[in-house]
């Protein structure tokens, strides 16, 4: 055991409830003890959930030892207790690319960059997602024109293709409409009364946040004993619920929405 | 506890700007803790509303009563937690506040409330 790893386990031992755990699972993470590592960031999770550090550590810890889910639970936590973290921004950028989902990869490595301009390796990955992106557009190498684009149709619903897409998400209108999605509660379908409780929340939440002096708003997040609420703004004029019970964690179920109402936007743009 | 030392509790937590207590069905100040520059009334009066329509919207959706609320905002967030008697401990927050800490400060504090 090296000295400063051993001090580190002295001090954290004399004072279980100071931030050397911070110090010593770093430590530990970088000579390899990934174990040892992750068995004492999850202790300062336990003690400190409210800690953006502890949750991006035992984020780092569990992506070296492969657990990429864990790791992404772990960065979307930090994200939630920290919206413009560029550490946890990378993190979930990154996993986000190796599950293939290049464009929200994307996403996540800009708001890193505007977080951490500074950060030499993000502009780096952020050539390395764009060229990704751009793939499919680039011209055919033997010179024969590309055939023509099949007409534009926007897809039935904005959610295929995003996890649960079939359930829980609901799009509806300012006047309480239900635009695309479904919800359902007591085994039959919600959605339209749902909507209707949505009429003018955007408004509402627009006008709280000004006279509050808190600028634009983002989401709400509505946490019950049943599972998580959350609802965003796609455009002006709608909103977008997502429901989801606690099986995921609710920093998760916000990535989710986030992934929803960027589609839901598109799909409304597309639908003119 | 008394609601001094609860709303003390929350206003503890590092990027909270102030908090109050309301009751939720006129949206009146019970209590407040705040920072210069919260209007109190207008948060107490704009949280009431705001969470008896997630009250509605929840109850649609086959939840139960919520436990916490947080409106997100470019320059800080509006949290609110329910405690009995038709109380709201609501908290106004700059952006940079540990929301997580404040959360569970807050859930804890409305369930002494009554």
């Amino acid at each position: 055991m090296s000295e400063d790893i051993r001090a580190l386990t002295v001090r954290l031992a004399d004072e279980p409830s100071s931030l050397a755990f911070l110090e010593l699972a770093e430590a530990l993470r970088r000579r390899g003890q990934l174990d040892a590592a992750c068995k004492v960031a999850r202790g300062g999770v336990g003690r400190y959930p409210g800690l953006a550090d502890a949750h991006d550590l035992l984020a780092r810890i569990l992506s070296d030892q492969g657990d990429l889910a864990g790791a992404f639970d772990a960065w979307s936590a930090a994200l939630q207790l920290d919206p413009m973290r560029a550490a946890a921004l990378k993190g979930v950028g990154f996993l986000y690319f190796r599950a293939g989902d290049a464009v929200a990869a994307l996403d996540h490595l800009q708001r890193a960059a505007q977080a951490d301009p500074d950060d030499p390796s993000i502009p780096t990955a952020l050539e390395r997602v764009r060229a990704e992106v751009r793939r499919d557009h680039v011209p055919r190498p033997n010179g024969t024109p590309p055939p023509p684009p099949e007409p534009a149709r926007p897809p039935a619903t904005p959610f295929d293709g995003i996890e649960g897409g079939g359930q829980g998400f609901l799009l509806v209108d300012g006047n309480g409409l239900r635009l695309s999605g479904s919800l359902r509660a007591s085994g039959e379908d919600a959605g339209d009364r749902v909507a209707a409780q949505l009429a003018g929340v955007s408004r509402e939440a627009a006008r709280a946040t000004r006279i509050l002096g808190l600028g634009p708003w983002h989401s709400i997040a509505v946490e019950s004993a049943d599972g998580h609420l959350f609802l965003a703004a796609p455009t002006a004029d709608t909103v977008l619920l997502t429901a989801r019970d606690h099986s995921l964690p609710l920093a998760r179920v916000g990535l989710l929405a986030e992934r929803a109402s960027r589609a839901a936007k598109a799909w409304l743009e597309a639908m003119g | 506890m008394n609601e001094r030392d609860l709303l003390d509790r929350v206003t503890r937590v590092p990027g909270v700007r102030g908090a109050l207590l309301v009751a939720a069905a006129d949206g009146l100040v019970v209590a407040e803790q705040l920072m210069d520059g919260v209007d109190g009334r207008a948060a107490a009066a704009l949280a009431g509303s705001m969470m008896g329509r997630l009250m509605r919207t929840a109850q649609q959706a086959g939840h139960r009563r919520p436990s916490f609320v947080h409106l997100r905002a470019d320059a800080g967030s509006m949290l609110a937690a329910p405690g009995p008697d038709d109380l709201l401990l609501v908290a106004v927050t700059s952006p940079d506040a540990n929301v997580g800490l404040a959360r569970l400060e807050m859930i804890d504090a409305a369930g002494r409330l009554g």
